[in-house]
């Protein structure tokens, strides 16, 4: 188990900023609650994915030099999505590989933590629930499954739940279509993809499908709502939060 | 598709996707391939061994392609294999067209082979009034239906039985309707053989090609591969200059990722090795051998250090058989030879990113394909180089073929414009932070269709009324 720090640094990512801010809040409140001080640097904004993988990796770092600035000191920066994570941790060595900042982008990097890996493995938490019995269902990012490898944790936090039952989708592993611009710049094929996430979703008979990212959360709750499904789509930290505060 | 051709991607999208049966196919053959895939290289640990393996193989045969290509040719001549390098698909055929026609034949029969549809060879001899038959089952199945493959590995894929005892039915004389699998297979067999009797010149692919020893590799399941290539007394094999490996030891671990990726098998039913043509006293094989090396654009692509992990593919087809997207497409949808994850990233790279550019962008970056290569090709990296390059126009003499065709787009102002708000710190207001989403004004669509772009199976994000910029500053969450 790495070393429990006293301090942390909190990523929001921008569309829990806009769209999910309450997820964001379980996510630092969830971390406090362990005795860790959490720190929200107001000079954060976007890890700058949006534009990276759009072929834009001139703004990207424009915006990327931001965060290395808005984060300074030497502690974790725990984020709550494998997607932002990823950026962060995986593609900012590379995007400042050829330029003065390549350094400061690996100790960056090498402080980035998704925040279920960092509740589990650095925080070893344990949680109580104290919701009434439900199920859900559980959708995993492609960042979070293949960049980050935090699906296992995410889960881990889902199974510690006494009353909950978790139901696994058919198609697990498949990506839910989102992929940012990719959603209206290739809308037919994007539809496609998320309708079919969304049938497996309601196959389950779950009650709620949770996941650790909110571009998949906006694209899968969006259709499950369009289709009159009554499964809201949650963050676990939200969800979490929900069953183990008070 | 020539280069020439416009391919309509949104149209082929818009096709493919409202095809019903189309859709049930592909999901139910990609589910049965990744299975298998699955099944073989259960042992996690094994399989990133043997792919490190295969990925050391890879680079170091493109490290040193020019001098292994020199030695395949010395190697090949000295055993009497015809040598011959085409720079071009057109310079290729004509290749082929005059050992043909210097035969004086006109009945080619044919194994499968992806770089003979690059060269779209079949055409070149049919103008030619020469008669070239596939004999790969697949193969053989959609040229009755005057179709190109839609898959790499397994060309008919998009097919189900059914649409194939019909096609039997219809356009082979005097063949009664079935539906069951081994009278059809009986079907292609019968007029198969008879073909393999009467063909005068057999072409193939290579899938690799051993410098020290001049020896050619084809893998194969149904035979075909190999009567095209011991009973006419001609044989010419095609192949992408890329193909070639060191040494012989190069290959097991290569066939083992490739049979295992491509249709989760140990090993394939057929594996020829062909080194030299028929040796005096030897009473079967072609007399004559002849080796066709593909250039059309490959070596451009090797002298870029990043583009260059394209080549490192042995074409098992493992990506196109997870990408979510091809799934839901099938091979046609993308209108050039090469589709999937593999032909994204070196389609646009051979036939210029003007032309098929838009490959590029036909995926999610989920990394589904990344996961499963076998040569461990950064699929993901490639396509957001090629997104990058579509944008801007750059002297690097590696610069990809097209590069900078959507230069002048509105979208390249606006993601400055979102450069500009989000390494701002006075600019956390919303309407700033939703440039960065989905795009908003990001890409060329108006605001309208990107609305209606994503609300066609989704109802539109709803904004909180206070972000999590404002809720922590509330909740004195400390900003040190």
């Amino acid at each position: 188990m790495p070393t429990r720090p006293q301090k942390v640094y909190y990523f929001g990512t921008c569309l829990i900023d806009l769209c999910y801010p309450q997820a964001g809040m379980a996510g630092i409140e969830l971390i406090q609650r362990e005795g860790i001080e959490v720190i929200f640097p107001q000079q954060q904004s976007c890890c700058g994915q949006p534009a990276y993988n759009a072929g834009f990796p001139e703004e990207t770092r424009k915006v990327a030099r931001q965060q290395l600035k808005a984060f300074p000191h030497d502690y974790p920066i725990v984020v709550p999505s494998g997607s932002c994570g990823g950026m962060l941790k995986h593609h900012y060595p590379r995007l400042f590989a050829n330029e003065p900042e390549a350094a400061e982008a690996q100790r960056f990097a090498s402080r980035v933590i998704e925040l279920t890996e960092f509740l589990v493995t650095v925080l070893d938490i344990k949680l109580e629930d104290r919701g009434q019995p439900i199920k859900v269902t559980w959708h995993s990012s492609c960042s979070a499954l293949r960049e980050m490898g935090v699906i296992e944790y995410s889960k881990s936090l889902i199974r510690q739940l006494q009353n909950v039952e978790l139901i696994e989708l058919q198609r697990e592993r498949e990506c839910c279509g989102f992929g940012g611009t990719f959603s209206v710049k290739q809308p037919d094929i994007s539809s496609a993809m998320v309708s079919d996430k969304v049938s497996d979703i309601a196959q389950t008979g779950a009650a709620r499908v949770l996941s650790g990212d909110c571009g998949c959360l906006m694209n899968i709750g969006g259709a499950l709502e369009y289709r009159n499904i009554a499964i809201p789509a949650q963050h676990l930290a939200e969800f979490i939060w929900e069953r183990t505060h008070g | 598709m020539a280069s020439s051709v416009v391919v309509d991607f949104p149209k082929n999208f818009a096709n493919a996707l409202s095809n019903p049966q189309l859709r049930r196919n592909l999901r139910a053959a990609m589910d049965t391939l990744g299975m298998r895939r699955r099944a073989i290289f259960s042992d996690k640990d094994a399989f990133e061994a043997l792919r490190a393996q295969g990925d050391a193989i890879r680079q170091r045969s493109l490290r040193q392609l020019p001098q292994l290509l020199e030695q395949l040719e010395k190697k090949c001549t000295e055993n009497g294999i015809q040598v011959h390098w085409a720079e071009t698909t057109t310079e290729a055929s004509q290749i082929c067209l005059s050992i043909i026609q210097s035969h004086h034949a006109t009945r080619v029969i044919k194994g499968k082979s992806m770089v003979s549809e690059e060269m779209h060879l079949n055409h070149v001899l049919e103008e030619h009034g020469i008669e070239a038959l596939e004999t790969d089952l697949g193969e053989y199945i959609i040229q009755l239906d005057h179709e190109t493959p839609s898959h790499i590995i397994v060309p008919a894929i998009h097919k189900n039985r059914d649409q194939i005892a019909r096609l039997f039915h219809d356009k082979i004389p005097n063949t009664p309707y079935t539906e069951v699998v081994e009278e059809l297979n009986a079907i292609a067999r019968k007029v198969l053989r008879e073909k393999f009797c009467a063909g005068e010149v057999g072409v193939s692919g290579v899938n690799f090609a051993v410098a020290e020893t001049g020896t050619l590799c084809l893998v194969e399941n149904e035979g075909n591969g190999r009567m095209c290539t011991t009973a006419p007394p001609v044989h010419i094999a095609v192949m992408g200059l890329e193909k070639v490996v060191e040494r012989l030891t190069d290959v097991p671990p290569l066939l083992r990722l490739l049979t295992g990726s491509a249709t989760g098998q140990l090993i394939t039913t057929y594996f020829n090795m062909i080194t030299s043509p028929r040796k005096s006293g030897e009473k079967d094989g072609p007399k004559e051998v002849h080796l066709v090396l593909l250039d059309n654009g490959r070596s451009k692509i090797l002298a870029d250090p990043e583009l260059r992990q394209t080549l490192k593919c042995i074409r098992c087809g493992a990506c196109l058989n997870h990408c979510p997207v091809y799934t839901r497409l099938g091979g046609h949808a993308y209108g050039y030879v090469y589709p999937g994850p593999i032909g994204s990233i070196l389609t646009p790279q051979i036939e210029g990113l003007e032309n098929a550019g838009a490959m590029a962008s036909a995926s999610t970056l989920c990394g589904a394909c990344e996961e499963v290569c076998p040569v461990k090709i950064p699929i993901t990296h490639i396509l957001r180089r090629l997104r990058n390059e579509s944008y801007s126009k750059t002297d690097s003499p590696n610069a990809v073929k097209g590069h900078g065709y959507k230069s002048n787009l509105a979208e390249s102002l606006t993601w400055k414009g979102w450069a500009l708000t989000n390494s701002a710190p006075w600019a956390n207001v919303l309407n700033a932070k939703l440039l960065g989403l989905l795009g908003s004004q990001l890409t060329k669509l108006s605001k309208v269709e990107l609305v209606k772009n994503w609300t066609q199976v989704r109802t539109m994000p709803k904004f909180a009324s206070k972000s999590l910029h404002a809720l922590a500053k509330e909740k004195g969450i400390s900003d040190e």
